[in-house]
């Protein structure tokens, strides 16, 4: 690892301010995905303000929905009990991510601000947009089709967004509460966080240098049962090829796209009364097809019409 | 920079390199080498501890996030002569060969088996808001952070069914 300073945030706008006023500062909540990039020096602060101590880290009921602090780690998100009373697709991506060790460390705003997995970002020795803006996509000439973006992807980059959580959030309708650097607070749909990767894949979100997630807003519960389905290389502790998050009439993707993708071609089929294959083939018809992903978009497309049929047959909250 | 940590009831002070992670801080400053470097990125399990009674990687965490916490080692966990249940049911059910990863195994079963018996979910069960029964299937998806390259998995499944049955 690369030299680097250290400061525990006494409060949020210390640490937000701390931030923004530093070009090579960065947040540190778990640790456990940027600590892993600095390691292998992908990711180079020369100073972490530490967020994870801040007073964000319970659950509260607000409207019928929830809000969840920042700073709440995805295990006792997982375990709270209202969570798990009205949001079981929630639970079940949050228990679909990691292992148990990390979910005991990776927060709420951390695992939404996760960088992708994909093999090239990883491979200081390749090009990546990424990890190097300007210097090329080597996975656009590689054969990792079952981890690359088969929706909104542009000629700079084909990453994905690994996170299951943020799949789950974004079916769910929920929003981020963040606190900017004048003090003033904003919330943003979860769905808006990220941004599609056009010709610069290293601004992965809109916000601002020193804008801190201090918590996520989850809608009450819509009507309808909720499914989290993922495929994966092997049965647990590994990021998904494919992702589905169903609420109700929502639907969302996951390990597709360079952000949680909202299926809203899926959602509209759906509400003009057509199956769930068919609703499906709505959504992946408009796929971005090459010469390595049939397979995933094949598999996509079945996975969706399965969870859909499956939150037929699932408890309601 | 200077940062206090309590390791298996002893209160530790230490000055070191802001880059120091908690597993470096237990086996390279306070000399507790128990707790194994395997892939130092988090994948393996073997540097697995509890902190505050939570099992934590080790070595994804710098020393200077933990001012003030409760470090439990495998050497805090029981001694030779009076050894954790856990370790005696390793033991007992022959659940190594090498035994580089039994130390992160033995934490991360300690920390998951309070997780289980405080009701915490996980994938594999049918309905994510029912009591857990730590089956078989249960304890593999759960102890899936902890890798054993002599694959002595099933009978660290069964050490750790032993135990879990003695507690229900």
């Amino acid at each position: 690892m690369r030299p680097f300073t250290y400061e525990r945030a006494p409060d949020a706008l210390s640490a937000v301010k701390a931030v923004a006023e530093n070009p090579g500062a960065k947040f540190l909540a778990g640790g456990t995905n940027l600590l892993d990039l600095m390691k292998l020096d992908i990711e180079r602060p020369t100073h972490l303000v530490d967020v994870g101590r801040l007073p964000f880290a319970g659950v509260e009921e607000v409207n019928g929905g929830l809000r969840i602090g920042g700073a709440m780690v995805n295990s006792k998100l997982a375990a709270h009990p209202r969570v798990r009373e009205l949001y079981p697709v929630l639970v079940r991506a949050l228990v679909s991510g990691a292992s148990g060790q990390l979910r005991n460390k990776a927060t709420t705003a951390g695992n939404l601000l996760q960088r992708t997995r994909c093999a090239y970002f990883y491979d200081t020795t390749k090009p990546c947009n990424k990890r190097q803006p300007g210097s090329g996509c080597s996975a656009l000439e590689g054969v990792h089709g079952a981890h690359d973006a088969i929706f909104g992807a542009s000629k700079a980059c084909i990453a994905t967004h690994p996170s299951d959580m943020a799949v789950a959030l974004t079916a769910l309708g929920a929003s981020v509460e963040t606190l900017t650097p004048t003090g003033a607070s904003r919330t943003l749909a979860v769905q808006d966080l990220h941004r599609l990767p056009g010709e610069t894949p290293h601004v992965e979100t809109d916000l601002a240098p020193g804008e801190l997630i201090t918590a996520v807003l989850v809608p009450p519960p819509p009507e309808g049962g909720q499914v989290y389905r993922k495929v994966r290389g092997r049965a647990s502790y590994a990021h998904g090829i494919a992702s589905v998050a169903v609420a109700g009439g929502r639907v969302a993707l996951g390990a597709v796209a360079h952000k949680p993708w909202r299926a809203a071609h899926i959602e509209d089929a759906l509400s003009s009364g057509a199956s769930p294959a068919e609703a499906a083939e709505a959504e992946l018809s408009k796929a971005d097809r090459n010469d390595h992903n049939a397979l995933k978009i094949t598999l996509v497309g079945r996975l969706a019409a399965a969870a859909i049929e499956e939150s037929k047959t699932r408890r309601v909250a | 920079m200077k940062t206090t940590i309590t390791v298996n009831g002893t209160a530790r002070t230490l000055d070191v390199d802001s880059r120091t992670t908690l597993l470096d801080a237990l086996r390279e400053h306070i000399g507790l080498i128990g707790s194994k470097k395997g892939c130092d990125h988090g994948q393996c399990g073997a540097c697995t501890v509890l902190v505050n009674g939570a099992r934590i990687n080790s070595c994804l965490s710098l020393l200077a996030m933990h001012d003030g916490d409760q470090v439990t080692t495998i050497e805090g966990l029981g001694t030779a002569e009076n050894l954790h249940p856990v370790q005696q049911a390793f033991l007992e059910n022959d659940a190594f060969q090498c035994g580089y990863c039994t130390p992160g195994q033995i934490c991360s079963a300690v920390g998951m088996l309070q997780e289980a018996a405080d009701g915490w979910p996980s994938q594999v069960m049918e309905d994510v808001a029912a009591m857990v029964d730590l089956s078989e299937a249960e304890i593999r998806e759960r102890m899936s952070g902890n890798i054993c390259r002599c694959s002595a998995y099933p009978q660290i499944v069964a050490a750790i069914r032993s135990v879990a049955g003695d507690a229900a």
